[in-house]
């Protein structure tokens, strides 16, 4: 069944669409991430201008990433404090971002940018997990009991001034790093055009040693409330946001969602940990091999959008 | 499309054509199925037919080698960018970039033969009649001007609007009913950009222009997609503060759904 959309402009599949929701929503309930590193290229593939699939993406992703946090929220496997912090830290992250964004693209090459730093992050971050995760497979089968947190794993992170207690998280650790975590995810997620769900699970993982059990639920209220204000700010500044596509979207993602959470919750903390750094890799991978391989095309032609 | 705008257009083009016009020389009288396209939200693109009458009186002189028509359809003006990418220490990246300034976002050249053989390619290109021949003004090097058809970015561009279905060049789209009575198919892909076209029916014979008649069609959205595209232009933090709401509700409702406990 096809559909116009409005702002797009164009005639879309709308199971095709819908099932592209439900599969990115179950992804981002899975693991706690947006989801927008997949929906956007998955979108442009189909044809959509890549400034409204952006723009359209954030809402998608709120309505998910809220969902989720719900389910979350009501097994209580969600750091409310942790999240504000963090979000402290990104909405100043953004304002950098969106400003040095702009000066980017004053000096063209803004694609290649983009694109080399999807794989340099993404195929760090992925390999990174890959290797921590495999590790502590592999000491579980052993025999060994899957190592919690030792009381020495302390790094020169936790000898930070300003402590706060963190209660869900069970952790006791200095403002600065969550400040500063915040304001990288909100950086990068500015220039990138994702929401960063995929950098600030490992980061809170890792760095901050939060259960991964809870750092889900955490992450999906920082990517909520960093995209419900991207959707505005879209549609202020470009008109670009198609509430249809959007809908069609959401409808698909929450539900993909549902499911992604409660299978999360299913699988070990190691084994999500793999799975998320095998997925993260992968799309590192695709955008790299987008690099390197001559395009079937050497020649593109986009419209200049009309400055307002 | 159906039948019956073709039909009103086709008796509007004989009632015209019986009227009459200045004497000696050749006239056209065109008409469209219809001058005004809606975009709804089951869209997948439009035919349109024009149809056209040569009018002739007794002191026209006599025509041996036949009549031959030229439909230019002319979408609303953009401006596009090309880019070439080549590979640079491994890594494919633009290299070279063009920009095409006001070049129609449409553009479909419709005849009843090759181009070629209705009129020299001068003619032609005085008339911008033809892909080949439009004028397609570039920035090149700060000044603003056409470059020579082989030119590699020129073409590349005119290959991918083809390919996109926007640009297209039928040498045998123009079909004549009658030695003076002719029609036209003009097709409309469902990625036609919306605004005012052109349409410019040029008639020619032994190779010179005798008549041109020029008409205009609209393309809008209408209904639900119109709403929205004029509530999120016009009322943009509103739109994005409903769009957002929008969000936060089907994230909760599907919570509520799918609740187990």
């Amino acid at each position: 069944m096809q559909i116009y959309l409005p702002i797009a402009e164009i005639p879309v599949n709308v199971f095709l669409v819908l099932f592209m929701g439900i599969a990115v929503g179950f992804i981002s309930g899975m693991f706690g991430i947006g989801g927008g590193f997949l929906m956007t290229p998955l979108l442009i593939f189909i044809g959509i201008s890549p400034a409204v699939a952006v723009a359209s993406v954030a809402s998608h992703i709120a309505a998910s990433s809220f969902s989720g946090a719900l389910a979350y929220w009501r097994r209580r496997a969600l750091d409310l404090a942790l999240a504000l912090m963090l979000l402290a830290g990104g909405i100043v992250g953004t304002l950098a971002g969106v400003w040095l964004f702009s000066l980017l693209r004053a000096l063209g090459q803004l694609d290649l940018m983009i694109g080399l730093s999807y794989v340099l992050l993404l195929g760090a971050v992925g390999t990174m997990m890959i290797v921590e995760s495999t590790r502590a497979i592999l000491r579980a089968r052993k025999g060994r009991p899957v190592e919690i947190r030792r009381p020495g794993s302390h790094t020169w992170i936790h000898g930070l001034p300003f402590k706060l207690r963190f209660k869900t998280s069970r952790i006791y650790v200095s403002v600065i790093p969550v400040w500063a975590i915040g304001f990288a995810i909100g950086f990068i997620g500015a220039i990138m055009g994702i929401g960063g769900g995929f950098l600030l699970v490992p980061a809170l993982i890792y760095l901050m040693r939060v259960p991964t059990g809870v750092v889900v639920g955490t992450s999906m209220v920082l990517t909520l409330v960093t995209m419900a204000s991207a959707t505005v700010m879209h549609a202020v500044s470009n008109h670009l946001v198609d509430a249809v596509l959007a809908l069609i979207l959401m409808v698909g993602g929450v539900i993909g969602a549902q499911f992604g959470a409660r299978a999360g919750q299913r699988i070990r903390g190691e084994r999500l940990r793999l799975l998320l750094g095998l997925l993260v890799l992968a799309v590192g991978l695709r955008f790299a091999y987008d690099l390197v391989i001559q395009p079937t095309d050497i020649y593109t032609v986009r419209i200049i959008e009309k400055q307002e | 499309m159906s039948r019956r705008p073709a039909l009103a257009a086709l008796l509007a083009v004989a009632l015209l054509a019986a009227a009459g016009a200045r004497a000696g020389a050749e006239s056209l009288v065109t008409s469209l199925s219809t001058h005004y396209v809606r975009i709804t939200a089951n869209f997948t693109g439009a035919d349109l037919v024009l149809f056209g009458a040569i009018e002739r009186d007794a002191r026209t002189v006599a025509r041996r080698g036949g009549y031959d028509v030229v439909v230019t359809v002319m979408g609303p003006r953009q401006t596009f960018v090309t880019r070439r990418k080549e590979r640079v220490f491994g890594i494919w990246m633009n290299v070279e970039s063009r920009t095409f300034i006001d070049a129609p976002s449409y553009l479909a050249v419709l005849a009843n033969r090759e181009l070629t053989d209705i009129a020299s390619i001068a003619t032609l290109r005085r008339l911008q009649s033809g892909l080949d021949q439009i004028l397609l003004p570039q920035v090149i090097a700060g000044d603003i001007g056409d470059v020579a058809l082989d030119d590699p970015l020129r073409s590349a561009y005119l290959r991918i609007k083809r390919d996109q279905g926007l640009y297209r060049e039928a040498p045998n789209a123009v079909t004549f009913l009658t030695p003076t009575l002719f029609r036209s198919a003009i097709p409309l892909p469902d990625n036609v950009p919306t605004g005012v076209y052109e349409v410019d029916v040029k008639l020619f014979a032994d190779g010179a222009l005798l008549a041109r008649q020029t008409s205009a069609l609209e393309v809008v959205k209408s209904g639900f997609e119109q709403f929205v595209f004029t509530a999120a232009h016009d009322y943009g933090l509103l739109y994005g503060l409903a769009t957002a709401m929008m969000a936060l509700l089907t994230g909760w409702l599907a919570s509520i759904v799918f609740r187990k406990d």
